[in-house]
């Protein structure tokens, strides 16, 4: 079937999903319920797993439709989950009605989902994690620390990446979960960023069990369901603002209206190219989203989030630039947990200057990013590996 | 934002027309087309031979591109002689010339003088006129006076008197593309009614066209010397603007195009280079510092590539302001390009500073293609003034901590 009749298709299916489920009426769970029940949560999903089989691109015709009708925007009530947890849980489920168990609790955002794959020794290097699991009869017995987790202190479930072959090398001894945040010997540390807030945790495990059902994928195949996370978190990450002035750019543009004593011929040009950049950026996105299939995200996601992340340091150096003095002040450097995620890009200028440092490191840092673009886009030659080949065991770590 | 009326009076027929950025099966025919014929008819040999040939072109290559291939005109409406498909086909045709550095007036008589032509109003001088260029048998550009990429009526240097029947005009025009050679100049000239747009035969005795050697040797320039030249009205004050409008869009939006095409052309050559270039014993391109600098052409070519397609697609649907369309096109390819073009020098190493590679031509026109129809800043300038000089402060200004919690 051709885009444009699945454009038709998916925005009459919510056409009747906001008649039936006004979004101004019923609580926001039944909403996104009935939309999961339509397939309009993730429509290139099968259907009964949240979509309508068709192709990925004509999800922006569905969510212009739920929006307009005054429905939220699902992704930024459970990120991870929307983002990074449904489309792994949809391809690599052990069963499809294990799927829809826990892709429906999350589509309603009543489980809010986080990942468990950085550690404090694997990074860049996410494949030199440390965290083991050792088989145990039916389960799999977890000890580990994790990093960076946003959401960790409200998830009900996390995506997680542990070592089950020492012996083999990096990639090979790696086996994909899905662990249940509730479970014993979960604790749950908040982690303090530059910003002063706390939006990420540690997470430690101790003795942790894990059904052998709540794999995902085979043993020793983790690293390949992985990839299904990282390149729709990095497509999730890039999706850019749909309308011209919207996303980023507009903070720089509304300042630069609110404050016109000021402005300067130099700043003018580079809000300028700001500007232009974000059109190029929009038109980008615009133009992959129409060639999208149905499958997962290819590296070229990799573009936008590259390019997202640089492009909004540079707008808030601009803001700040543009600030002058005033930027010299702060907020508060209290901590506040509520709100998650998005609650620092809700805070003054000031700390969303702060908050953009970290763009250019989370979801893989722009230096891993380039070198993806390089060798898995232009089919440049990889770099040379110290640990290839070695048993992860004997490689040396720091 | 004058042209607007005009762009939808040259609209093609687009009843069926795929939404913007669906790339049809006829698209992919003719860029296959083009980049065969290009293969064949002007590989790097043949570009150098036509670039230093006197005339800078080879004319048969030129005929058969538009009465073999039928390229020439694809924006140009049927009734003209042309193909009636729409300007988002011409600019991919643009493209392949430009990634395969094509010599001929491909800026003068594609880009500039069949959109004036198209603009103007109906009439035998019209009629006249477009068939021969689309066919490609003869060949035509625009002296007209420009700024940023628009008409700039306050830097005419001709002008025009009654003569008889017709119009003589007099005076100098400096750096006119595609001139030299030409059959047709298209001639902005001050006259008793205002400014108005002729035609002035090329070959004319009173008309003098002095080559200029320029930068880059696949895209001549000329001065352009008229003494009482004999002239015909195409489009008088009323309708110059409309017109002249119409043709530095066009034009904007076929160089972005053409951008695009060399842009591609090196990023794709640079990239075969550093896999099969080896220092140290392993290929150049599993160096990051190597492999970083080519991702980041990639993204200046898929940046740029975005804004042109939409800007051909803007000014052939109406579909967006064909003023902030065509600046952000040109600033983007513009600023890509000559990039693109500077990290394939610096990626070749001594070899790409040679003059037996290609790197140079490429550069050469990037510099050229930048500065033509206005540079990056200046359309940043452009952009400036419409989107940021009159705005008033509005809700949604974000926060801004005051050092009291």
């Amino acid at each position: 079937m051709s885009t444009a009749a699945d454009a038709t298709r998916v925005e009459e299916v919510a056409g009747r999903v906001v008649t039936d489920h006004d979004p101004r009426r019923v609580p926001v769970q039944e909403f996104l319920g009935a939309c999961f029940d339509a397939g309009l949560s993730w429509v290139h999903f099968p259907e009964g797993l949240g979509g309508l089989g068709v192709s990925r691109g004509v999800q922006a015709s569905a969510d212009a439709v739920l929006q307009a009708a005054g429905g939220p925007v699902p992704f930024w009530l459970n990120p991870i989950g929307y983002g990074m947890a449904a489309p792994t849980l949809s391809e690599h489920a052990r069963s499809p009605e294990l799927a829809r168990s826990w892709l429906r609790p999350l589509a309603t955002t009543e489980d809010i989902w986080c990942q468990l794959f950085s550690e404090p020794g694997a990074g860049s290097d996410l494949a030199g994690l440390a965290t083991s699991a050792v088989r145990d009869g039916d389960s799999w017995v977890l000890n580990g620390q994790k990093v960076w987790t946003s959401l960790a202190h409200r998830a009900r479930w996390a995506l997680l990446l542990a070592r089950t072959d020492p012996d083999q090398p990096k990639h090979k001894g790696l086996t994909y979960f899905v662990l249940d945040m509730q479970a014993d010997g979960v604790r749950t540390r908040p982690l303090r960023q530059m910003t002063g807030q706390a939006e990420f945790n540690e997470v430690f495990l101790e003795d942790v069990r894990i059904p052998d059902e709540h794999r995902l994928g085979a043993v020793g195949d983790g690293w390949r369901v992985a990839m299904t996370t990282l390149m729709n978190e990095r497509s999730a990450i890039g999706a850019g603002g749909a309308e011209r002035g919207s996303g980023t750019i507009a903070d720089a543009l509304a300042l630069w209206a609110d404050r016109p004593h000021r402005r300067t011929p130099v700043l003018r040009d580079r809000l300028a190219a700001l500007w232009t950049r974000s059109e190029a950026h929009r038109l980008t996105a615009a133009r992959a989203r129409r060639t999208a299939t149905a499958g997962s995200p290819g590296p070229e996601g990799s573009i936008s989030k590259l390019v997202t992340a640089e492009f909004n340091q540079d707008v808030y150096e601009f803001c700040m630039d543009l600030l002058g003095p005033e930027g010299t002040l702060y907020g508060s450097y209290e901590v506040r947990r509520e709100g998650g995620r998005e609650a620092d890009w809700r805070g003054a200028v000031q700390q969303r200057f702060l908050r953009s440092r970290a763009n250019t490191i989370e979801g893989g840092t722009s230096e891993v990013l380039r070198n993806i673009l390089g060798e898995r886009v232009l089919g440049l030659p990889g770099d040379l590996r110290a640990d290839a080949g070695k048993a992860w065991k004997d490689v040396p770590r720091g | 934002m004058a042209d607007t009326e005009v762009g939808t009076e040259v609209r093609p027929e687009v009843g069926a027309a795929p939404a913007e950025f669906d790339v049809t099966e006829e698209q992919r025919e003719l860029r296959a087309a083009l980049r065969r014929f290009c293969a064949q008819q002007s590989d790097a040999a043949a570009v150098r031979r036509h670039m230093e040939s006197d005339t800078g072109f080879d004319a048969t290559v030129w005929s058969r591109l538009g009465h073999e291939l039928g390229v020439l005109g694809l924006a140009v409406p049927e009734e003209l002689g042309g193909a009636g498909a729409g300007l988002v086909e011409q600019a991919i045709v643009v493209e392949e010339l430009g990634a395969a550095l094509l010599c001929g007036p491909v800026l003068g008589t594609i880009g500039l003088a069949l959109p004036a032509l198209v603009a103007s109003s109906p009439g035998p001088l019209r009629d006249e006129l477009v068939p021969p260029l689309v066919e490609g048998v003869r060949t035509a550009t625009l002296a007209a006076p420009e700024r940023a990429g628009l008409f700039d009526p306050h830097a005419i240097t001709v002008g025009a008197v009654h003569a008889g029947d017709g119009w003589e005009l007099t005076g100098v025009v400096p750096q006119v593309v595609d001139a030299a050679g030409a059959d047709v100049l298209l001639v902005a000239a001050s006259g008793p009614e205002g400014i108005a747009l002729f035609a002035v035969s090329g070959t004319a005795e009173q008309v003098e066209t002095d080559p200029l050697t320029t930068l880059d040797l696949t895209r001549r320039q000329a001065t352009v010397r008229l003494r009482e030249a004999p002239a015909r009205l195409l489009a008088g004050a009323d309708e110059i603007d409309a017109v002249l409008g119409h043709a530095f869009y066009t034009a904007s939006a076929l160089l972005a195009a053409e951008q695009v095409g060399g842009a591609q052309h090196l990023l794709d050559v640079t990239v075969g280079y550093a896999k099969e270039r080896l220092q140290f014993g392993r290929p150049i391109g599993s160096f990051q510092a190597v492999k970083h600098r080519l991702a980041d052409m990639l993204v200046l070519v898929e940046h740029a590539r975005s804004a042109a397609e939409h800007a051909a697609w803007a000014l052939q649907t109406g579909s967006d302001d064909p003023f902030l369309a065509t600046s952000i096109a040109q600033a983007t390819c513009s600023d890509a390009y000559y990039r693109v073009a500077a990290d394939a020098v610096q990626l070749h190493g001594g070899i790409g500073f040679t003059w037996e590679h290609e790197a140079h031509l490429y550069f050469k026109r990037a510099v050229t293609d930048a500065a033509l129809l206005g540079g990056a800043e200046i359309h940043r300038d452009r952009i400036a003034a419409a989107v940021l000089d009159h705005v008033r402060a509005t809700p949604g200004v974000p926060p801004v901590a005051d050092g009291r919690a």
